[in-house]
């Protein structure tokens, strides 16, 4: 399978919430970068796990799927997932799969973090 | 993000859609428990969450991924086990259009359902379940260059959809699927001239249970199935009346 590069940086904008920048493209290939941040994202005292899509360039079903897997690895450590900077095809595609029932989405940072607060 | 990538990503998937639509039925199928029913993910599943990869090396076939996946989009049902039908929708496996299913379950009962298909590219396909299907999820195909040799492989990631279809899973019903795919993909392979072992690798995602989602029964097309067939009796008396 090829391997793609998908830098994530993860910031700690307040004690209890974490933001993950996505950035290029979530795929299969992605799965190690993106538990690598989650790990670096979710302290002791972490409660939310916001992802910032703003940068994101694609995503396919296999991506998806690992947002599913990050889901289920957030609410065993009882945190909750955020979203926001998704494009309007994007928004459609979290409808789609149902996942916007599980994972909020949002305007942008400050309203997430403040729904997180 | 490039133009070429976006157009890709754009016309790949599925539009949102509520609830599914088949256009018609097929002869020979029953065509039940698919319109009007909402498709699934596994977050909206009831039973421990599995992540399956079924994959097979197509050793000296000498073709490539998108030949694979062209092949396995137009031959879909043809790989399949005997006694299970995958009615193709007309325009083939494309975004957006439903395929209706009539699977034979473990004691020889039949289930109607369909599927959706979420994800289609030259590379890969994703089909998604309905509400009623035995499970909550979608599964991926897709070719890939492995080492040099291209690979065929299903992945599933999924929940059963209600605790009647988790027993089901825990006695019996995983094996089943797992013989379903490894059936699928060396079919496929014998189709480009190759036999070759099927790797399975089987992850538990979440061993817990969602019962909150335990209602999903009422959609069951188990149950709705049989009861289907239950009643054909009084739908033939039925029949003269209702072209009346």
């Amino acid at each position: 399978m090829t391997e793609t590069a998908v830098p994530m940086t993860v910031r700690t904008p307040t004690g209890r919430a974490s933001v993950i920048d996505i950035a290029g493209e979530v795929t299969a290939a992605s799965e190690g970068v993106l538990m690598d941040a989650y790990g670096r994202a979710s302290g002791e005292r972490t409660r939310w796990i916001v992802l910032n899509f703003s940068e994101l360039e694609y995503m396919n079903s296999s991506g998806i799927g690992l947002l599913v897997t990050l889901l289920v690895r957030a609410n065993r450590q009882k945190q909750r997932l955020l979203a926001y900077g998704l494009t309007e095809h994007y928004r459609q595609i979290f409808q789609l799969t149902r996942l916007d029932e599980a994972i909020t989405i949002h305007e942008s940072e400050s309203e997430a973090i403040a729904a997180a607060a | 993000m490039s133009e070429k990538r976006e157009q890709r990503d754009g016309t790949a998937w599925a539009k949102p859609v509520a609830h599914l639509e088949i256009a018609g039925v097929e002869p020979g199928s029953a065509g039940i428990n698919v319109t009007g029913r909402r498709p699934t993910s596994p977050v909206q599943g009831f039973g421990r969450m599995w992540q399956k990869t079924y994959r097979i090396r197509l050793e000296g076939a000498g073709v490539t991924p998108a030949q694979v996946i062209e092949v396995w989009k137009r031959d879909f049902p043809a790989f399949w086990p005997k006694g299970n039908r995958f009615f193709a929708p007309l325009a083939g496996i494309a975004p957006g259009e439903v395929a209706v299913l009539d699977l034979t379950m473990p004691g020889g009962l039949k289930l109607s359902t369909g599927v959706l298909v979420l994800y289609a590219d030259e590379e890969s396909f994703t089909l998604m379940t309905p509400e009623g299907h035995m499970f909550a999820g979608w599964i991926t195909f897709s070719a890939f260059d492995d080492g040099g040799v291209t690979a065929a492989q299903a992945h599933v990631l999924m929940r059963a959809s209600d605790p009647l279809y988790e027993m089901g899973m825990t006695f019996g019903g995983h094996r089943q699927e797992d013989r379903h795919w490894a059936h699928t993909l060396r079919s496929l392979a014998a189709a480009f001239g190759v036999e070759g072992d099927v790797a399975v690798e089987t992850v538990c995602v979440d061993r817990r249970r969602q019962w909150g989602k335990a209602g999903n029964v009422w959609h069951n097309a188990g149950i709705r199935s049989g009861m289907y067939t239950a009643m054909a009796p009084m739908r033939l008396v039925a029949r003269p009346f209702r072209r009346a």
